[in-house]
């Protein structure tokens, strides 16, 4: 392999868009993972493919409509479980199925559009424009910036959400917050692995790097090293063999999980 | 008088959890809050935490109703039963007491407390690998690190081995002794609460008894009705 790779101009923005999307699913993952959130993101993806079937039928920008829908759906859902005290996974179960179900009715309302849908569902980072990968860093920037402001209050609702409480910080509107953080992240995540395999980047870099680090902020990078790591290299192996950049990532992500699991199985890892 | 319960009452679906419970507290006081289980010990410390706002009555701190201000929280470290957290969550106890901090420019407080608690040199551990005994003052070290007025303990020993148990008890009485902080403190254990409390409020749905320490233990017959009680409940559980 040449480093010629490299000057292809679709590639630097797929590998800097690509980047930023492992370090913002990273961050937002190891809050949903410790808050047994895991398949949330997961749910938000299906909720926006209903936004990008609405798109696609009234003509507007998909990931404009996904935003709007993805957002809207994972606020009211996190309404509903809260006042009629349902339990997460069945919150999550509700969202996931009624996103696809919208989608498809769209699309069977509209007489199909295959080809543009297929993008949205499996990624397309290597098609990504200037424009998106400029969105994509000003929306990471927002969301990084927000994590660091209210860190402490992130931190502590999710470490313990009735001590939390006791220390005055309104749990209520951090969870709002966290949940609409993850929608936006979510979406802007769907041209990187599209859809349907979005959890994977919020999750699997997050319970690898759980298995090493002590303190928050040093798994947080561990996380996203890991994370990084899956998504460049997914990227230029997914190019130079012609495959699918959004498997191609979520494998080496796997592969980094199984090694940790196998090393931590040997006993060379200390147990944390 | 830093806090103030008037006629508390508390109903949940079909049971009175309390009943027009009243009492007060005064700066200094060590405070311990005896009952059986399911006498609503820990009803009254979600009440005064405001954690449980559907109540009856008053409940006042610093002269404020906690319905119309949150402010008395910032005077407050609470240490609860058995704290919840993911076993795995990767949090240090450094983490684990910094969430405690309000002010960041306080971060020097953080080394202090945790040597005067004997838990500095497990700061890099985290939190999930300690036992019962050292989350335990842990959890102390984060209600303490604001330097609070109060400090309320819900049945802070329930499983912790002995050893660790009489250090906390020491630790309790220095910071009520040296530090003036108030203590207010839930528990099962009549030796200890005799021991260590100057103030016993004695619960049971209602209040049963508040009052100095010795006049409820050096009083053979109010002992003995708290034992009937204490007994009726236990079988009623039973």
């Amino acid at each position: 392999m040449s480093f010629e790779i490299f000057s292809f101009s679709f590639m630097q923005r797929a590998i800097i868009a690509g980047i930023a999307i492992a370090i913002l699913c990273s961050v937002i993952g190891l809050f949903l993972v410790l808050r047994r959130y895991s398949l949330f993101g997961d749910a938000i993806a299906h909720s926006s493919f209903g936004g990008i079937a609405l798109g696609l039928m009234v003509g507007v920008y998909p990931l404009w409509t996904a935003y709007g829908v993805s957002i809207i759906s994972a606020l009211v859902i996190t309404r509903i479980k809260d006042k009629f005290n349902i339990s997460g996974d069945a919150s999550i179960a509700v969202l996931l199925s009624s996103g696809i179900a919208v989608g498809l009715v769209i699309i069977g309302l509209s007489g199909g559009f295959t080809i543009n849908i297929f993008s949205f569902l499996f990624g397309s980072i290597l098609l990504v424009s200037i424009n998106d990968t400029i969105l994509i860093l000003t929306l990471t920037g927002i969301i990084l910036i927000v994590i660091l402001l209210l860190y402490r209050q992130l931190l502590y609702s999710t470490f313990n959400e009735e001590q939390a409480k006791v220390s005055g910080i309104p749990v209520e509107k951090i969870n709002y917050l966290i949940v609409f953080m993850a929608g936006i992240t979510v979406v802007t995540s769907i041209q990187l692995v599209g859809v349907l395999l979005i959890s994977a980047l919020f999750v699997i870099p997050n319970v690898t790097a759980i298995m090493y680090g002590r303190g928050f902020k040093q798994t947080v990078l561990i996380s996203m090293g890991f994370s990084i790591f899956s998504v460049v290299v997914g990227i230029l192996i997914s190019y130079i063999f012609n495959i699918t950049p959004a498997g191609t990532i979520v494998l080496f992500a796997i592969g980094l999980f199984a090694c940790t699991i196998g090393i931590k199985s040997t006993g060379l890892l200390a147990k944390t | 008088m830093i806090v103030e319960i008037k006629n508390l009452t508390i109903e949940y679906p079909g049971v009175k959890a309390l009943e027009n419970v009243s009492f007060s507290v005064n700066q200094g006081d060590f405070l311990g809050i005896i009952g059986p289980n399911g006498a609503g010990k820990s009803t009254l410390f979600s009440c005064m935490l405001g954690l449980q706002k559907k109540y009856q009555g008053t409940i006042k701190f610093f002269g404020q109703d906690i319905k119309k201000s949150q402010q008395y929280l910032k005077e407050i470290g609470y240490v609860p039963q058995k704290p919840f957290f993911e076993k795995n969550f990767p949090a240090t106890v450094n983490d684990v007491v910094r969430m405690g901090l309000r002010k960041e420019s306080d971060e020097c407080k953080i080394d202090e407390i945790l040597q005067q608690l004997w838990i500095h040199e497990l700061r890099k551990r985290r939190i999930g690998e300690l036992s019962g005994g050292q989350q335990q003052r842990v959890f102390i070290a984060k209600a303490l690190v604001n330097n609070p007025k109060i400090l309320i303990l819900d049945e802070p020993v329930t499983g912790i081995d002995q050893q660790s148990i009489d250090l906390f008890y020491s630790i309790l009485t220095e910071l009520n002794s040296k530090q003036n902080i108030t203590i207010i403190w839930s528990s099962h254990d009549l030796d200890a609460v005799n021991q260590l409390a100057n103030h016993v409020a004695c619960l049971n749905r209602t209040l049963f008894f508040h009052g100095e320490s010795d006049d409820f233990f050096k009083n053979p017959e109010l002992l003995r009705q708290y034992s009937e009680s204490s007994m009726q409940e236990h079988m009623h559980h039973h």
